[in-house]
Formats: C-alpha cells, sequence, structure tokens
C-alpha cells in the first residue's frame, strides 16, 4: 500500500517536473532546431528538421559580424567580473566586518541601484558617454556593467564573509599576521567557493545583457553578441538571416547552459547561503 | 616568559557603556590567573585587552615590564586559545600549528622539530595531517593549545577554552590545561564563567562583576573569606544559602531561629549607619543532622526542625532540601546571580535551604528533621552594599566571635 503511494506520488511528481520543464525549454529547443534547418525548410513548422545542416553555424563563423562580437562579449563580461568581484569583495569584507560611519547609506544605496529600472537610465548614460568619448567603446559598456554588477556581488559575497567566523581573523593576528596577511592566508581561502559563485553570477548577467550593449554602441568595435544578433544579416544581405541568427543564439547560450549546470550546487548554495543556516 | 600587569585599565564604548572599570592587578610571571564571573562582567574584554584585539580606554597594561598599549597583536608574543578553536579549516592539524611559526619566517625544518614536540606533548602526533573537519571537539580543543604553546610566547591568553566540550571531556581537559601550565611554567591567563573551572585550576582567581574587580586571592580563601554577597553567592556548588536575617536585641531573628552574636559583630551593627536588616549566608557543608553530632560540636552550633523536601543520595553524602518559613533574603547581587543561573528562583535565595549532611543520616522525603548548624561559619552580609560585616583582616570569624 504504503509502496504504491509512493510511486504514485512520484509519478505525479515527474509529470508536474515534465511539464515544467518542457515549458521553459521549448523556446530553446525552438532555437536550436531552426539553427539545423535548411533555408528551404526554415518555415516548415516541423519540431524536428527534415534536413540537418550545419550551414548555418558555419556562416556566423565566418562573417567577421559575429566574430567580432564574440570576442567584444568575452572581453568585455571578463574585464567587467573582474573589477566587479574585486570592488565587491573589498566592499563586503568592510560591510560584513566593521561598523562604520555611512555603512547603512551605503548598503541601500546599492540596493537602490540593483532595483533602479535600467532603461530610465540609458538616455542619460547615452548623452554622458557621448560627451566622455566612451561611447562606443569597451569601457563604456564596461562601466555600467561594473555599476549594476556590485550590487550583486556585494550581497553574495558579504553573506559569505559573515559565515566566516570572525575568531579566525583574531586567531591570524595573535599568530603574528598583519591584517593583509589574515585577509590573504586565512579569510580569503576560505572565501574562494563566494568569490567564485558571484563571478559566475556576475559574468551572466554582462553576458546577457541587451539593453546596454544595444543602446551605448554603434559599430563592432564594442558591440556584443546580444546587440550584434539584432543586425545580423547572413552571409549576404540578400539571404534570410534566420537560421543564422538561430545558430548564433545557441553558441552565446549553451555556454552559459553548461555553466550553469556544472556548476548549480554551487550557485546555489552561494545565493541561499546566509539566508538559511546550515 | 613574563609578568603581566593592568593598572588601572578601563574600556569605554562610543555609547558610554563601561565595560571594564579601573582594573588593577598583577600577574606574576609563570603564574596561572582565572578571571570569572557571569556573562557581561567585563572578563572576555579584559582578556581581549590584554591580547591587543580591543583597545584599551584608559589605564596602562605592561607586558615583561613594557607599557604595550598601542602594540599590535603581533608585537606582544603572546599565544590566545579561543572558545570556539579558531582552527583554520582549509589547513591540516600541522599547517595550523606550523602558521605562527611561518609568520615568524622560521625555517622549514626548526618549524617541523616544533611542531613534532609539540604536537607529542599533546598526542597530535598521528593525527597532524588531517583537517580539523575530521577532528573530534577534544581534539580539536587539544590543537588550538598546540597552535598556542608551538612558538614559546611570553603568556597563554584563554578564552573559556573548555566550555564547548561535553562534561566529561572538559573534566579530563581540564587536568590537561593544568599539567601543561605546570610543565610549560609559562604565565596563563584564563577566562571561564564556571566557578568549579575557576575553582580547580587557578593559583589564583579574580571574579569579577559590572566591569569591576570583586575580590582576588587563590581559590580557598575566596571559598572560606568571600568580602562580599557576590562572591559568597558565586563561589561555591551547590552555592551558598542566604537567609533574611532581623537585628533585635543583640541577636538574629532568622527563619532558623534565633542567632547570638559575637562582641565583634554587635560592635559593627552598634554604628549609626549599621543596617537593621542583614543577609544570613550559610554552606551547605556547614549543616549536619542534629543526631549525628558530638556534644562538644553541638555547643558551637545552633538547631532546629524543618520539613525535608528532597533528598539527594551522592554516595558519600546527602544533600538535602528543606523548605523553610520566613522573608526572602533580597539584594541586588542575589538577582543578577539567580538571572546568570537562569532561574529566577535561585538556590540560596528562595525559601529552600540546601543542606549536606553525612551519609549515615536516616533523613527521608517528607518528613520533619532536626538539623544543627555551625555558627563560626556564618557569614553577615550588609544587603545595601553587599559587604561581609564578618570579615576581620580578610578572615570570617563567624557570628559568635569577640
Amino acid at each position: 500500500m504504503a509502496v504504491e503511494t509512493t510511486t504514485r506520488a512520484k509519478l505525479r511528481w515527474g509529470l508536474l517536473d515534465v511539464l515544467v520543464v518542457v515549458f521553459a525549454l521549448i523556446p530553446v529547443l525552438w532555437i536550436a532546431s531552426l539553427s539545423f534547418k535548411t533555408p528551404a525548410t526554415l518555415t516548415d513548422g516541423k519540431f524536428f528538421p527534415r534536413e540537418w545542416t550545419l550551414d548555418n553555424y558555419k556562416t556566423i563563423f565566418e562573417t567577421d559580424q559575429f566574430v567580432r562580437a564574440l570576442i567584444n562579449s568575452i572581453g568585455i563580461a571578463l574585464i567587467a567580473t573582474l573589477v566587479a568581484v574585486v570592488l565587491g569583495a573589498m566592499a563586503a569584507y568592510a560591510i560584513s566586518r566593521l561598523d562604520f560611519p555611512g555603512k547603512g547609506l551605503l548598503v541601500g544605496v546599492s540596493l537602490l541601484i540593483a532595483m533602479f529600472p535600467q532603461v530610465s537610465l540609458v538616455s542619460p548614460l547615452f548623452e554622458i558617454e557621448r560627451q566622455l568619448g566612451l561611447f562606443d567603446t569597451w569601457p563604456g559598456l564596461i562601466l555600467p556593467y561594473i555599476t549594476f554588477a556590485l550590487p550583486l556581488a556585494i550581497y553574495t559575497l558579504s553573506a559569505f564573509f559573515k559565515q566566516i567566523p570572525w575568531d579566525l581573523e583574531k586567531a591570524a593576528k595573535m599568530d603574528g599576521a598583519t591584517q593583509a596577511q589574515a585577509f590573504r592566508r586565512v579569510i580569503a581561502p576560505l572565501a574562494a567557493p563566494g568569490l567564485f559563485t558571484t563571478a559566475i553570477l556576475v559574468f551572466i548577467f554582462c553576458w546577457n545583457d541587451f539593453l546596454f550593449a544595444i543602446s551605448l554602441t554603434s559599430t563592432e568595435r564594442s558591440r556584443t553578441v546580444p546587440a550584434a544578433l539584432s543586425f545580423f544579416t547572413g552571409a549576404s544581405q540578400f539571404e534570410d538571416p534566420t537560421g543564422a541568427i538561430c545558430a548564433a543564439a545557441v553558441v552565446i547560450t549553451v555556454p552559459i547552459i553548461l555553466f550553469v549546470l556544472f556548476f548549480q550546487r554551487r550557485i546555489v548554495s552561494g545565493l541561499t547561503s546566509g539566508a538559511v543556516k546550515g | 616568559m613574563a609578568d603581566i600587569v593592568l593598572d588601572k585599565v578601563s574600556k569605554s564604548f562610543p555609547d558610554g557603556t563601561v565595560a571594564v572599570q579601573d582594573v588593577d592587578l598583577e600577574i606574576a610571571d609563570g603564574e596561572f590567573v582565572i578571571l570569572v564571573g557571569p556573562s557581561g562582567c567585563g572578563k572576555s574584554t579584559t582578556l581581549n585587552m590584554i591580547a591587543g584585539l580591543e583597545d584599551i580606554s584608559s589605564g596602562e597594561l605592561r607586558i615583561a615590564g613594557q607599557r604595550v598599549n598601542d602594540k599590535a597583536p603581533r608585537d606582544r608574543d603572546i599565544a590566545m586559545v579561543f572558545q570556539s578553536y579558531a582552527l583554520y579549516p582549509n589547513m591540516t592539524v600541522r599547517e595550523n600549528m606550523a602558521f605562527p611559526l611561518r609568520l615568524a619566517k622560521l625555517d622549514k625544518e626548526t618549524i617541523n622539530a616544533k611542531v613534532d614536540e609539540a604536537a607529542k606533548v599533546l598526542e597530535l602526533t598521528s593525527l597532524l595531517d588531517r583537517k580539523p573537519a575530521n577532528l573530534s571537539g577534544g581534539q580539536r580543543q587539544r590543537v588550538a593549545m598546540g597552535r598556542a604553546i608551538v612558538r614559546q610566547p611570553k603568556a597563554f591568553l584563554m578564552d573559556e577554552p573548555l566550555s564547548n566540550l561535553d562534561a566529561k571531556l572538559r573534566v579530563q581537559m581540564r587536568t590537561v590545561v593544568s599539567r601543561l601550565q605546570k610543565q610549560l611554567g609559562t604565565t596563563t591567563v584564563y577566562v571561564t564563567h564556571d566557578q568549579t573551572e575557576a575553582m580547580t585550576l587557578g593559583d589564583r582567581v579574580v571574579i569579577m562583576r559590572g566591569g569591576a574587580v570583586q575580590q582576588v586571592g587563590p581559590p580557598q580563601e575566596l571559598y572560606d573569606h568571600p568580602r562580599n554577597l557576590f562572591v559568597a553567592g558565586f563561589i561555591g556548588s551547590p552555592s551558598m544559602n542566604f537567609l533574611h536575617a532581623a537585628v533585635q536585641d543583640g541577636s538574629l531573628r532568622t527563619a532558623l531561629g534565633d542567632v547570638p552574636l559575637g562582641d565583634r559583630v554587635r560592635r559593627e551593627l552598634e554604628a549609626a549607619d549599621a543596617p537593621r536588616e542583614l543577609i544570613l549566608g550559610i554552606r551547605p557543608e556547614h549543616f549536619e543532622d542534629a543526631e549525628l553530632i558530638d556534644d562538644d560540636t553541638r555547643r558551637r552550633g545552633l538547631e532546629f526542625d524543618a520539613p525535608v523536601e528532597i533528598v539527594e543520595s551522592m554516595g558519600s553524602d546527602k544533600y538535602v532540601y528543606f523548605t523553610v518559613e520566613g522573608e526572602r533574603a533580597s539584594a541586588a547581587e542575589l538577582e543578577e546571580l539567580a538571572a546568570d543561573a537562569g532561574s529566577a528562583d535561585f538556590a540560596g535565595a528562595g525559601g529552600n535551604l540546601v543542606t549536606r549532611l553525612s551519609a549515615e543520616s536516616p533523613v527521608a522525603e517528607g518528613q520533619s528533621r532536626r538539623v544543627w548548624f555551625n555558627l563560626e561559619k556564618i557569614h553577615l552580609f550588609d544587603p545595601g552594599t553587599g559587604r561581609n560585616l564578618t570579615l576581620h583582616e580578610g578572615r570570617a570569624a563567624g557570628a559568635l566571635a569577640d
């Protein structure tokens, strides 16, 4: 009897799970399917391609446009992530360890930035960057990315730092370490998983951004992949670029999916650490 | 190795609270001193100030004759054992113990030799390659001690090092700490809230309350000659019984009968500002079953009858709880002790009397029993100031002294 109910419950939950997963994944799978179709069968409405082809992938890697955008994307996201995590780590350490004047204000403002609708900042940023000559450059994107990634970094990292017992730092000092040595040799190694999680989250944020990428760039010099996709024309301008766009979308999605699947446990524990006492 | 001198050391916080007030303490080279008191009494703050983890607001701290107020912990050459052990989880036992030596930039061979030696003393040799996560509580505690002794510092500071261990292991580790301290002969300051630890470990005990030192002395002296109500109630387990006592015609009216007073106490009470109400304190072991004592002893005390509430037989003797009528003894100190013990009904302050009688006593629950108590061992306290009125030149003399 008991076994029956559990198998039935398992079945019911299994069905529900499948439903949710299918609902969430169908658009992604559809894009993947389109990317393997030939131009002739592109609009046939079939989920599984009748004729498989890799031409779309060949096309995008042959065009300068996509390769250049991919380089921009990787470069900009990496630099922004590095800076945001280093700055965020220092800020988070201070927030979790010290009681300095203006701490409440700092935390409040960083929360405010995270909540701010980005679209309302696009026009002022556009004007500012044009004045400063930052428009359509790498720093022109890196700077706003850092700004918006910092609150995320500070929040996740301070949750991590708060978990590290303060006694460890005191012990290190008693053992003869300077403040810097205590941080480098005792605190930082313990915070490494947190730094890593934060880096992944920030990287994904920068990698996926479309709004800033489309508004603050105008040429291939600094256009990232999400923005470049909307300018895609295919191999020649008379060709229908749908297949190529789909292929490009898959190319930039797959690394993120693999990343998240691989580090899933870490990211979840990073997001919830501090919220629940383990 | 060195002596530690606290000269009017105080700690106050920016919001005005005073954690430690004018602590004067001279700790001799090689001495084992215990700081004890209820939570919030300033004992840990005092220790942290000696360590350099907390700034000293006023006063002077000298280690080996040198003023160290403004020196960083690393320049004071003292080691500390934390309540949480504070082992570095990312390092093995060996690396944990070698950490202070590596920071001191010793060469590898010296480090290894010193770590091996300390590990041998603490029986950690087989655990050297493990991570702290794979150790038991007692083992972690020993590693923490190992990390402290390995670099032969001027002094050890220990912040409730045994309080995270279970009761049995705590007793065991107590002897380990004691033996280690004697073996090394290093000046040690040890903080605890457990009066048993304080009594058993230290050469001298410092009792603190509300940031101020109450009494300093060897454990037995604090037990026999408490300077005030707080010390009397804090030291001893089960704690001292406290009864309300009213001064009337040269004697004391208490729930145990009228207690006669000797000349010395009477003279104290003749002063104009002398209190009319007192608190009588007597320890459980100064009671005895009235049937079991000889006449000679009987003359030195008083007898009373009371209903027996609970009998706890310990084998060697019996703890007998009596219910006594009469007013409750009340004083700020007693309430504080009760709050610290976690009960509003502190054993000594209620209508309960705890006595320790001989195992031969045929006492049984529910009966009434005649009990004798020793008048020479009585303490009388002023409820307003907490002062022990029976203390003369540091010696408690009981109620009858002339």
